[in-house]
């Protein structure tokens, strides 16, 4: 129980080199908001800070840091507010809560020791609350109690005196309502107060060794016993300050909540509606985003022919249409199903639906050996594995841990869906079954459980073999089901949109630029051209050829003779058994860097030699008009389907590896992960094709 | 005296002990399942496991094998 989490981080907390989040200029304090889960917390968070936020990862450890410049009292004071992550307790077990504590002790180099901790203490749950409450009394920092969800409380026929709350705590007590700006400026002046005043109140109930120093480190490794025993007098005290402070008796029922259960976790029902969500959720992003991609496509392709149109020709104008803005252009244009993706995640998470989600689907992940609350980061793992993988930090085990980061880059990710998007597109276009089922998405679904398929096969044999392990233990909040606050909902996947972007910007659009170089360089020219090729004139991919560029004049050779050509045609005899030509070569191997790379790299490839006056040639006509060296189609249906399945099971990711590698603190986790997936993948790939083709298809 | 696994779903009844000194007792304890607190079991999940329980205003999921370590009175 002492500091598991510490043997998965790879750098000390303290090891911080760069100081990103040096303070505001004029900030002259520093606040931390702690509190439970649910308790309104980022409600709260956002409606101090506004827009001025700044959204991070703790140094050498990939929680999330979130910290904001809060103006108050008038604006007359600057101050920091440092969201802690959600806690139930500060003990120190889980990251999350070691992290919490090294904020609130000032270990960090990039936060001082808080002059304020503002603690979200939620009505409705008063007595859970408050145990966190009587631990961060501990720490010796002036503490200001933000009582939310009062009216909600009202409703339930339980009135708080806060007068009293506050004089049994000996600390204020403010009633807000932050997402009507109720109350705000009160905890602003009592927090304002609290500043002036450096001595807590705080005059140890709880234990003789004072947990906030040095020494709490020795008790948590004190017997168990004498740890429950404290447990124990914290939530005496804390009856008591409820029963003196709650007037009225809190009725059994808790009606609405328990009343949507009553469907929602139905034995039948709720798998049911389950089902229904996750298939609405997939199958609009998948038709409602169309018409924003269909714009920002036809956007960059206008783009490409005005740059082309206005810049004078030369390597630096191919550079910036074929490297840059093919390649940035090819990703952005899938931002809105992204975008549509983290809208319904946040969602999920907010009304407290995913937690239901994780109760009804425990049995079947504990059949695969891992927790219910594995659930939720294989689900975020749907969107990307990234934030999917840091998410199972809240699994406590650390042999369960590491098996659900090895199985989350099976989920499908967003970044699979412009592969599955592309070959989709491009080959099974108004195709229905039985007339209405569109089969592009009965493919999509498909894919989407291949890998789920796979990752509960692999989480199950792994459970059994290298991280054999008790089942880890279940104890979970159903917090009661809410409103979904859309600003902070919108807050959250602009932020992660933002993410999504930077990752696009820089990796993608470096990655991008390297292999339009690549398959730029060295220049054939078209003397050499057709000594290496003479039947060039016979198969080249474009519909038209340029004869003004002597230099490009034939692409096939051009590409063939290029950096990246040499690469691809080295790897080829290993990936034609499973009918990827070359070319499909050079994309999977640009691919690995970030799975979305292969639709700006298919785009260089096929757009090589482009004529300046031709017509912008969209993607899927390329692709469908690729020929092979013998001049049949590079791409049949059956190797659109085979490269998806292998897209499927690939890590082809290279950001995954890196967060594994830092996850699980070793290199050998993330090798492993690159080598079997790989394998995985290769053989799935190659059962799809042989047997497709031993079908009769392709 | 039963554990809460076999309390009948809504009789409400009151916790007499966490058992186990290990990571399991001291989550719930910190969730608020501590002796002398009532607590009702709502319903069981699709598959029999785990329950969903009532304690202190809110509710909590937990495995049966982690209900078994909570002894609870035969009803309150």
């Amino acid at each position: 129980m002492k500091t598991i989490s510490r043997t998965l981080t790879s750098e000390p907390l303290k090891a911080e080199k760069t100081n990103k989040y040096s303070a505001h200029p004029a900030s002259q304090f520093t606040i931390a908001l702690a509190g439970n889960p649910n308790a309104g917390k980022t409600t709260l968070f956002n409606a101090l800070t506004g827009m001025r936020q700044k959204v991070g990862n703790y140094p050498g450890v990939t929680v999330e840091r979130k910290e904001g410049l809060w103006r108050f009292v008038g604006g007359r004071n600057n101050a920091r507010l440092i969201d802690l992550p959600g806690l139930y307790s500060l003990d120190a077990t889980s990251l999350d809560e070691q992290i919490a504590r090294d904020v609130l002790m000032g270990k960090l180099a990039s936060a001082p020791k808080p002059d304020v901790i503002v603690a979200v203490v939620d009505a409705t749950n008063l007595e859970r609350n408050l145990y966190l409450v009587t631990q961060l009394l501990e720490y010796k920092i002036p503490l200001v109690i933000a009582l939310t969800m009062v009216d909600v409380a009202e409703k339930q026929s339980l009135a708080i005196d806060t007068k009293k709350l506050s004089e049994l705590l000996q600390v204020p007590v403010v009633e807000v309502r932050a997402a009507q700006k109720k109350g705000i400026e009160e905890l602003a002046e009592q927090v304002f107060q609290a500043t002036q005043n450096k001595n807590s109140k705080y005059n140890g109930w709880f234990s003789e060794a004072n947990p906030a120093d040095e020494s709490f480190i020795h008790l948590s490794l004190q017997s168990d016993n004498e740890i429950n025993k404290q447990i124990f007098a914290r939530y005496n005290f804390i009856s008591d300050v409820y029963q003196e402070s709650v007037k009225a008796k809190q009725t059994e029922e808790r009606g609405f909540s328990e009343k949507i259960d009553r469907v929602l976790t139905h034995k039948f029902f709720g798998l049911v509606i389950l089902i229904a969500v996750l298939l609405l959720v997939f199958q609009t992003i998948f038709s409602w985003a169309n018409l924003p991609m269909d714009l920002l496509e036809q956007g960059f392709g206008a783009l490409g022919d005005f740059v082309r149109a206005e810049l004078p020709e030369g390597i630096l104008t191919d550079l910036l249409i074929d490297g840059v803005i093919a390649g940035v252009g090819g990703v952005l244009v899938f931002l809105p199903q992204i975008l549509l993706l983290f809208f319904f995640l946040s969602i999920l998470e907010d009304t407290g639906y995913m937690a239901r989600a994780a109760f009804l689907l425990d049995r079947l992940m504990r059949g695969v050996g891992l927790h219910g609350k594995a659930f939720l980061p294989l689900l975020s793992s749907f969107a990307c594995a990234i934030p999917g993988i840091m998410a199972t930090r809240t699994i406590e085990s650390p042999k369960d841990r590491i098996a659900t980061i090895m199985i989350a880059p099976f989920m499908s990710c967003s970044a699979r869906l412009p592969v599955y998007t592309l070959m989709i597109a491009t080959f099974f276009t108004g195709q229905t079954i039985f007339g209405f089922i569109s089969v592009g998405a009965v493919l999509i679904l498909g894919m989407y459980a291949l890998g789920t398929i796979v990752a509960i096969i692999v989480g199950w044999i792994l459970k059994r073999t290298l991280l054999k392990a008790p089942p880890p233990p279940f104890v979970m909040e159903l917090p009661p089901y809410r409103m979904p606050n859309f600003k902070a909902v919108f807050l959250n996947v602009f932020q992660q949109a933002e993410m999504f972007l930077k990752r696009a910007g820089t990796v993608i659009l470096a990655i991008s630029i390297i292999l339009w170089a690549l398959a730029y360089f060295p220049k054939t020219t078209s003397q050499q051209s057709a000594v290496n090729n003479p039947q060039a004139e016979f198969n080249n991919e474009q519909t038209t050829v340029d004869s003004s560029q002597p230099a490009i004049d034939d692409s096939g050779a051009q590409l063939r003779n290029s950096y990246a050509g040499q690469l691809g045609q080295l790897i080829e005899p290993v990936i034609a058994p499973l009918g990827f030509d070359w070319k499909i070569g050079v994309a999977l191997i640009a691919s690995f860097a970030a799975r979305e790379v292969l639709v700006s790299t298919l785009s260089i490839i096929y757009n090589v030699g482009k004529d300046e006056t031709e017509e912008s040639q969209t993607l899927m006509q390329a692709v469908r008009d690729a020929k092979r060296e013998d001049g049949t189609p590079a791409w049949t249906p059956l190797t659109a389907l085979t490269l998806m399945v292998f897209f499927v099971l690939a890590i082809q990711c290279m950001s995954t590896v890196a967060v594994t590698r830092r996850e699980t603190n070793s290199w050998a986790w993330a090798i492993f992960m690159v080598a079997y997936m790989t394998i995985l993948a290769y053989v799935a790939a190659l059962i799809t094709y042989q047997g497709g083709r031993l079908l009769g298809f392709g | 005296m039963t554990s809460l696994t076999n309390l009948p779903v809504g009789i409400t009844a009151k916790v007499i002990s966490v058992n186990g000194n290990n990571a399991i007792s001291k989550r719930l304890m910190e969730m608020g399942v501590v002796p002398g607190v009532s607590v009702r079991v709502v319903k069981s999940a699709p598959f029999g496991d785990p329950l969903e329980i009532r304690v202190r205003g809110y509710h909590l999921a937990m495995r049966k094998n982690e209900a078994d370590a909570i002894e609870v009175t035969d009803s309150e």
